[in-house]
């Protein structure tokens, strides 16, 4: 499908959910708020998002996603883009299909025998899961970062430059450690670990491992990063170096992250996306989304009545 | 009465004891109802009670089977006839096996049935005695232990705690026998090849060139002077496990490749167990497939192209011996491949790279050390490796680095050493314990370095 097309194809999509989000925009959030729910109630059985799934320029669309794990559903029916120099922010409560989700979007999902894949992908306006896409390039395009720092047992200049190297983009040492060092400087670890280029990767702390592994994915020069509760597993200092990290990158790159902390994705999001039990409830401007949610599954989860 | 009676008398007597031990405890506590007013749980105290009995008990047969027989023994032998008892060791030690003989009816030394019937039926009688005594002590023992037990079991007492630390020192106990035993087995060899040494020089054995043990019987024999120079062994083992290894590294490294990265679940549940069954034929088989299928393959192919190829040569030998150490390089690479963390393939995949890049630049790296204890212990494998040898390369030990020509390793001239007539202590014989030695060494070093570098690669994922 066409990047023309999946524009043309949305507004007839979420036309409906445009109506309920106008609606609510008129009425007292906090007096009134019945009356949408009701609306939502009837929505959800139908499976339409609440909100606005489109973006102005969108690098990734999906429509009509629907995954399957050999007989179970993890996802149904999703619709949602991802703007150019956007973060959005994928929350939900644990396994409503977050990550399958986002390892859709570069085909990590092929790594998994039992997975069933449907529905339209599309970078750009072409389309992902085409048989002539390669999906080297395709991951060198849109890049991962996953839970768990995951450096490899390599040096740490080993490790940035493991993705150059293997699509061919520095032909000389020099060229080489332009990217690396330009990698870490972005990732701004360069200071930190100047002096330790030889040291392996495995050896550094839990935060620096991740900043590592974002150096890693940016020195490829990705369109698109991916993140996967990026922060999960660091402290509030390792955390927020993370969070700025971010929003620098977020001048070059679209940046989907997964996340379990509400406020982080109040604090890096522009958009944000609920998920739960495998469709994608809502989605719209992060700030509408935390103060006046449009769904009453998506007020409850935010509020922090279950999660 | 008979000693497995007695077994499982004692064994009766614990099932009982620790019932009793149990209902004890029970009662102490004031009812099923209250048992959590005990230290421990009641089967504790029962178990408590059970090893204050057979411990004893195991020990006082323990000591009997040591000891009994050889205190009724040099009683009867100090009552023989003064003449006999006059006998050097060896044939006195005959004569006591006539005693035991005549006592158990199997065989009666007609020249000694005067003498020895006596001692015979006083043999008989003695043995009869002790094992009454050790009967007797036995219950004395076991009702002292449990008398001993039952006086302190008490809803305080802290049974768990002591039950635990015999469980832990049965279990140090087993370990140790274990160690013993390897040390054992060094020490015989160590001391056997010390006195070797004292006969041939330590230079001449590991550095001499010429390997032909033959020493003379008699002396008028001509040849006499055998050579012990170790080269020639060394280097045909180490030829012969050079081409295994060609044959098995490459070969175990692909398929354990294929099946941890490749291969489905179901094919690698399959081949997995297939590849595996190689590790199990005997090594006798592999023996006469290597001298009866490949060597005439071997041969044919080289006259084909006008080579000399022996009938028993290091080729033939060290292909097969490959083949069946593959499953050692397979399974141990696929469990440390297997066990290299799924994430740093997804980190690899997430940057564009391929499987074979993945595997290659990730996955190996990443299991290098594992991968290369496991070649270690296959080496150490194929060293230790004699059948096929004795079987497929022959016995003539020649210096060369030839694999076409026939060859020996150190574990088939220790077989050929040691087969045969020769006094136990003659240069011949000994020979094998110092080769021996130098084998045990050699493995030895393997498997440390392996361990070592095991212990490295666990470090790194832990
Ligand atoms: N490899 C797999 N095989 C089978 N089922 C899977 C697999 N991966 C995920 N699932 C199932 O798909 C559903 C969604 O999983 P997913 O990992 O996407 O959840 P999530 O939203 O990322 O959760 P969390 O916040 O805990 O990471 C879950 O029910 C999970 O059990
Ligand atoms: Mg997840």
């Amino acid at each position: 499908m066409s990047n023309e097309a999946a524009i043309m194809e949305a507004p007839e999509l979420q036309s409906e959910p445009r109506r309920i989000e106008d609606a609510t925009a008129v009425q007292e959030p906090a007096a009134k708020r019945d009356e949408p729910m009701m609306m939502d109630e009837e929505q959800e059985g139908k499976g339409h998002t609440v909100g606005d799934i489109t973006a102005a320029d969108p690098v990734i669309s999906v429509r009509n996603c629907n995954v399957h794990y050999d007989d179970t559903c993890a996802l149904k029916n999703i619709n949602l883009d991802i703007g150019r120099g956007e973060v959005i922010a994928l929350i939900g409560p644990s396994g409503c299909g977050k990550s399958t989700f986002l390892r859709c979007l570069n085909r990590m999902n092929d790594t998994i025998d039992s997975a069933r894949i449907t529905g339209t992908f599309n970078l750009y306006g072409e389309d992902i899961y085409a048989a002539e896409t390669d999906v080297v390039l395709l991951r060198a395009r849109v890049g991962m970062v996953f839970q768990k720092p995951n450096p490899f047992p390599k040096s740490i200049y080993e490790n940035v430059a493991y993705g150059p190297r293997i699509h061919g983009l520095a032909t000389s040492r020099a060229e080489m450690d332009d990217i690396v060092y330009g990698s870490l400087e972005r990732a701004g670890l360069l200071d930190e670990l100047k002096s330790r280029m030889d040291d392996r990767g495995t050896s550094l702390s839990g935060g620096q491992q991740q900043r590592l592994c974002i150096a890693r994915t940016i020195a490829v020069n990705p369109e698109v990063i991916l993140m996967d509760e990026p922060c999960s597993s660091l402290d509030p200092i390792a955390t927020a170096k993370i969070e700025d990290l971010i929003d620098e990158l977020s001048r070059n790159y679209a940046i989907a992250i997964i996340t379990h902390s509400m406020h982080q994705a109040a604090r890096v999001s522009r958009r944000t996306a609920y998920f739960h039990l495998g469709r994608l409830i809502e989605v719209d401007a992060t700030d509408k989304i935390f103060t006046n949610p449009g769904h009453r599954l998506t007020e409850d989860y935010v509020t922090g009545r279950f999660g | 009465m008979q000693i497995s009676t007695l077994i499982l008398l004692l064994a009766a007597v614990l099932i009982a004891v620790f019932w009793l031990g149990r209902d004890k405890a029970i009662r102490c506590a004031g009812g099923i109802g209250s048992v959590r007013k005990l230290h421990s749980l009641p089967g504790y105290y029962g178990y408590y009670t059970a090893i204050w009995c057979g411990i004893p008990g195991l020990i006082l047969i323990g000591l009997w089977f040591m000891a009994g027989d050889v205190l009724i023994l040099q009683q009867i032998t100090s009552q023989l006839p003064e003449h006999l008892r006059q006998l050097p060791g060896p044939e006195l030690s005959l004569v006591v096996n006539d005693i035991k003989n005549m006592a158990a009816g199997q065989f009666i030394n007609p020249a000694r049935i005067g003498e020895l019937s006596d001692a015979a039926e006083q043999y008989t009688n003695l043995q009869d005695a002790s094992r009454w005594i050790l009967a007797w002590s036995m219950l004395a023992v076991v009702c002292l232990g449990f008398g001993w037990a039952w006086s302190r079991l008490s809803p305080g007492f802290r049974a768990r705690n002591r039950v635990e630390r015999v469980m832990k020192t049965g279990l140090i106990l087993a370990s140790t026998l274990a160690v013993f035993t390897s040390v054992g087995i060094l020490f015989s060899v160590v001391i056997e090849a010390f006195r070797f040494f004292q006969k041939v020089p330590v230079a001449d054995f590991l550095f001499g060139l010429n390997w032909s043990p033959q020493t003379a019987i008699r002396p008028d024999q001509v040849g006499s002077s055998g050579s012990f120079g170790a080269i020639p062994l060394l280097f045909g083992t180490l030829l012969i496990s050079g081409i295994a290894m060609l044959v098995a590294v490459p070969l175990g490294l692909m398929i354990a490749i294929y099946l941890s990265e490749y291969a489905s679940r179901k094919v690698r549940s399959w081949v997995k167990p297939l590849v595996e069954v190689l590790a199990g034929i005997p090594t006798v088989v592999y023996g006469y497939f290597a001298a009866l299928t490949v060597a005439p393959l071997l041969r044919n192919f080289g006259e084909s192209l006008g080579w000399s190829v022996a009938s028993e040569s290091a080729l033939g030998a060290g292909l097969v011996m490959g083949v069946m150490i593959i499953p050692f390089v397979s399974s141990l690479s696929d469990d440390v491949i297997h066990a290299v963390p799924q994430s740093l393939r997804d980190g690899s995949y997430g940057l564009g790279a391929t499987r074979s890049e993945t595997v290659k630049r990730v996955v190996l790296p990443a299991a290098l050390p594992g991968i290369v204890s496991a070649v270690l212990l296959a080496v150490s494998r194929a060293i230790g490796e004699t059948m096929i040898v004795v079987m497929a390369a022959g016995l003539a030990a020649n210096l060369t680095i030839n694999p076409l020509e026939a060859v020996t390793t150190v574990t088939v001239q220790i077989v050929t050493l040691l087969v045969g007539d020769q006094e136990f202590d003659s240069t011949k014989t000994l020979a094998a314990f110092a080769l021996g030695l130098v084998l045990f060494v050699v493995t030895l070093i393997l498997n440390v370095i392996a361990l070592r570098v095991v212990r490295r690669y666990r470090e790194q994922y832990e």
